[in-house]
């Protein structure tokens, strides 16, 4: 097996690459190469220039100076996927594949076999079980891929690669949504592509995994070139400071003790609802309360019950010593507990739409006067938000999608916060952002929890529960396994809770 | 604040924003212009009037149907209902003769009757949508068909006609004048105004808008998504209501060609005025102008023999296409710019 040091013409070379759109430069001379059986991490801050880079290798976007070398020839690599013919994938991060059709048709798309002009299904399948009992992946080529969870789809999009033959893998952030265990997973499958020789450019902003998996780390900054090392030479906290180029020793806020005597404002007995088997805990005035567990173990379905997202089954919820049935999201918004989704694009915003109607969305009843929206409010409202929250946009008049992504997490904690909650809960408060703009978010989140408001994180990262957090309610399988406090907040205890090796009676 | 929003904002983006909101006035402008100099007589008085009037019963239903596609839904049924509707006004009031007498009370009843029967027949596809979870275009292509075959079997497979003396008193709902405006003109610029207040003013629209550019953002934004879409097709029904009110006293009759293909054409009234089909995007502006423009084709053609009047269909089906071409053009320019 290569060890990254492997030596000889690379695959693909990327050679003093400028780009820019219009007049405003994005990528400043930028170099990479990608050699065959290496895992080739690229990392830098949202806006660092990773996507921009990416589609220049492969194509997608045509570079405005500089040279990409294929097999150490200057090549003009073609647009829209063709480059796929010559050997180079791009697996985009919103997954390319049809769902409603099956595995097999997937995989064949575009290139299906023939046999005297009718689809040669049999073959077809036979090569598809052939890849998928290669790649360990459980699934039958007639599977259609809507009823695939999203891990089984990325493998779908990486037999397809394998099935083209690709000899450069190019992957937007494939572990992002990923579980630990089907993050293993994965890796198994990209250890046994590298051994084929395959070479791997892979984008991720969770450093540990970037240590565990890379042969070689190229970190992008404003879209200047900083460095390219050996994995084995980095740590993921100097890869860290490479990526936001200071010290970020001061990642978490520091912690601000609860009044013991804090008044409970919510207390959950015995709740049931779709995926939540008899939860109770309670929540204090001013606490960060972080809800920490494997995905699916039922921390989402806690809190869309909660909230009147979701049906409630059984058990109670008090609200300040009252009972709190909420039928609707907006009676829970009315009563002050808002619930921030963990899926930005597809629940927390309208990404076709400017960033005003966004903002008041939420709290457009407190917009309203008399009969209509009042707009000097709203804008009042998002110049407000603007600053408090430092949402970076070039103009306020852009569509939401055109934000980078930690730039629409701020927008969507600035839009529930419109609301003016007293319990905020919110899901994955750092999926797929930079570290500097984590870094800013947890600030935002311990001074609103500072102000008064009790803050419930749910998080699959483990150090931003443990960093930010008071308490912590371990969940799996749809019940609270442990709940740990002070001291007892590490990594190891949380593990042991969340896999099920240990339990600890309710009282 | 507004100031330096404006000073900032790119003269490019302006220029395109303006464009595009501005496309289905142009496009009037060169039909009245064409109409001009085809024949003079096209801008006369009478004929303006004449083509408002007569874009007021497609205009009004066009104005709900703004709602109900902005909010991501499609109502089929419009057509027919309006049908349904003027057949059973028909009938209440004929019977409504013999207690009622001819005079004011009994047309009073009929409206009544009409607006309630809009209502309902609203209520009726909203909720098959929402709480049926029926997609809007199987429930509204069920009960086109419904109401088209109810006022079919109301009027015996010919016709319903109004009562001769009624007939007489409700004639000045479309016949006469108020301020030297046809009456269904006023009717069509108090709904435009109403819808537009609607659609841009209040959070109503808003939430119309959220729902149709994405249903999750909506629900989990606290925006009680079954009843604003359930709303938008009672409003639809409302504005059929209304247009039936002014339709009826026209011809005073109904029969199961009433109303034949109306659906269609204020679908289409509001894709030209740049309402995008698949929700998220509405304008009650273009949606009117979207009318006028249908109207003024086949009044333009009965102004000249160059293109035969058989063919208005034509026309109107090619300036739907170019419209709706011409906007997705706009839409490419925005992707590839950014």
């Amino acid at each position: 097996m290569p060890d990254g040091q492997s030596i000889g013409v690379p695959i693909l070379s990327a050679d003093g690459i400028s780009k820019s759109f219009g007049s405003v430069p994005v990528l400043f001379s930028v170099s990479m190469d990608i050699r065959a059986g290496e895992v080739h991490a690229l990392i830098g801050e949202n806006g660092a220039g990773k996507s921009t880079f990416m589609k220049i290798l492969s194509g997608f976007l045509q570079p405005t100076s500089g040279h990409i070398r294929l097999d150490g020839v200057d090549t003009e690599l073609p647009g829209n996927g063709q480059s796929e013919e010559l050997g180079i994938v791009l697996i985009h991060q919103e997954l390319n594949l049809a769902e409603q059709m099956t595995v097999e048709e997937n995989i064949f798309l575009g290139r299906e076999i023939m046999n005297r002009g009718v689809l040669d299904r049999a073959t077809m399948r036979a090569m598809v079980r052939g890849y998928l009992d290669d790649i360990g992946l459980d699934i039958s080529p007639e599977d259609r891929i809507s009823d695939l969870s999203i891990a089984q789809k990325q493998m779908v999009e990486i037999v397809k690669a394998i099935s083209r033959d690709a000899r450069v893998l190019i992957m937007d952030e494939p572990t992002a949504v990923l579980t630990e265990a089907e993050t293993e997973l994965f890796f198994a499958q990209v250890r046994r592509l590298k051994a084929r020789g395959t070479a791997i450019v892979f984008v991720s902003h969770k450093l540990a995994e970037v240590s565990a998996i890379s042969d070689q780390v190229t970190v992008l900054r404003d879209g200047q070139w900083i460095g390219t090392h050996a994995a084995k030479d980095v740590t993921p906290d100097t890869m860290a400071q490479m990526m936001v180029g200071r010290e970020l020793s001061d990642l978490y806020p520091p912690m601000n003790e609860v009044d013991v005597d804090a008044d409970r404002v919510l207390d959950v007995r015995d709740l049931v609802a779709p995926g939540v088997h008899n939860v109770s805990f309670d929540l204090r005035k001013g606490e960060i309360l972080g809800f920490s567990g494997l995905i699916g173990a039922g921390r989402t379905a806690v809190f869309e019950a909660i909230c009147g997202l979701t049906p409630r089954e059984g058990g109670s919820v008090a609200f300040d010593g009252a009972p709190a049935n909420f039928t609707s999201v907006a009676a829970a918004r009315d009563a002050g507990i808002v619930y921030l989704t963990k899926d930005r694009k597809e629940k927390g915003l309208l990404l076709g739409q400017k960033m005003l109607p966004n903002l008041s969305l939420f709290a457009l009843p407190k917009f309203v006067k008399g009969l209509s929206v009042d707009r000097k409010a709203e804008d009042a409202a998002l110049e407000r938000a603007i600053r408090r929250f430092d949402i970076r946009a070039r103009d306020p008049n852009v569509n939401v999608g055109d934000l980078s992504g930690g730039n629409q997490q701020k927008l969507l904690l600035a839009k529930v916060m419109e609301c003016d909650p007293r319990i905020l809960i919110i899901d994955e408060p750092t999926r797929g952002i930079d570290v500097g703009t984590k870094q800013q978010i947890y600030h935002f989140i311990a001074a609103i929890a500072a102000e008064g408001v009790s803050v419930v994180v749910v998080s699959s990262e483990m150090p931003e529960i443990i960093g930010l957090c008071h308490r912590v309610v371990v969940m799996r399988e749809g019940e609270i396994t442990g709940v740990v406090t002070g001291d007892r907040i590490n990594e190891t205890e949380i593990v042991r809770y969340a896999a099920g090796l240990k339990r600890e009676q309710q009282q | 604040m507004t100031e330096t929003t404006m000073s900032t904002a790119k003269p490019s983006m302006l220029r395109g924003f303006d464009l595009k909101t501005a496309g289905p006035a142009i496009a009037l402008l060169i039909l009245c212009v064409i109409g001009f100099l085809l024949n003079p007589a096209f801008l006369s008085e009478g004929n303006i009037t004449n083509l408002l009037t007569r874009s007021a019963f497609i205009g009004i239903i066009a104005v709900g149907a703004t709602f109900v596609i902005t909010a991501g839904g499609i109502d089929l049924s419009v057509g027919s209902m309006a049908a349904v509707i003027a057949g059973v006004m028909i009938i209440v009031m004929n019977s409504a003769v013999d207690t009622f007498g001819t005079g004011v009370t009994t047309v009073l009843i009929g409206c009544g009757c009409s607006v309630i029967l809009g209502l309902g027949a609203g209520l009726v596809n909203g909720l098959l949508t929402t709480k049926g979870k029926i997609e809007a275009f199987i429930v509204t292509l069920g009960t086109m068909g419904i109401y088209r075959s109810l006022v079919t079997y109301f009027a015996d497979g010919g016709t319903l006609s109004l009562n001769y003396d009624i007939r007489g008193v409700y004639r000045p709902v479309y016949y006469d004048s108020f301020f030297g405006l046809p009456i269904p003109v006023w009717v069509f610029i108090v709904v435009s105004i109403a819808g537009w207040f609607l659609m841009n003013r209040t959070a109503f629209g808003r939430y119309c808008t959220a729902i149709g550019s994405n249903e999750s953002v909506a629900k989990y934004s606290a925006i009680k998504v079954d009843r604003v879409k359930t709303l938008t097709y009672v409003i639809q029904g409302l504005c059929v209501s209304l247009a039936t009110i002014i339709y009826v006293p026209r011809l005073g009759s109904a029969s199961s060609s009433t109303g034949v293909l109306w659906e269609l054409e204020a679908i289409a009234a509001v894709i030209i005025g740049g309402t995008v089909l698949k929700g998220g995007y509405g304008r009650i502006g273009g949606t009117i102008l979207g009318a006028l423009i249908l109207t003024t084709i086949g009044n333009i053609l009965n102004f000249t023999d160059m293109i035969s009047n058989y063919l208005n269909g034509t026309m109107q089906g090619l300036i739907i296409i170019v419209a709706v071409w011409l906007q997705r053009g706009d839409w490419g320019r925005n992707t590839s710019a950014d």
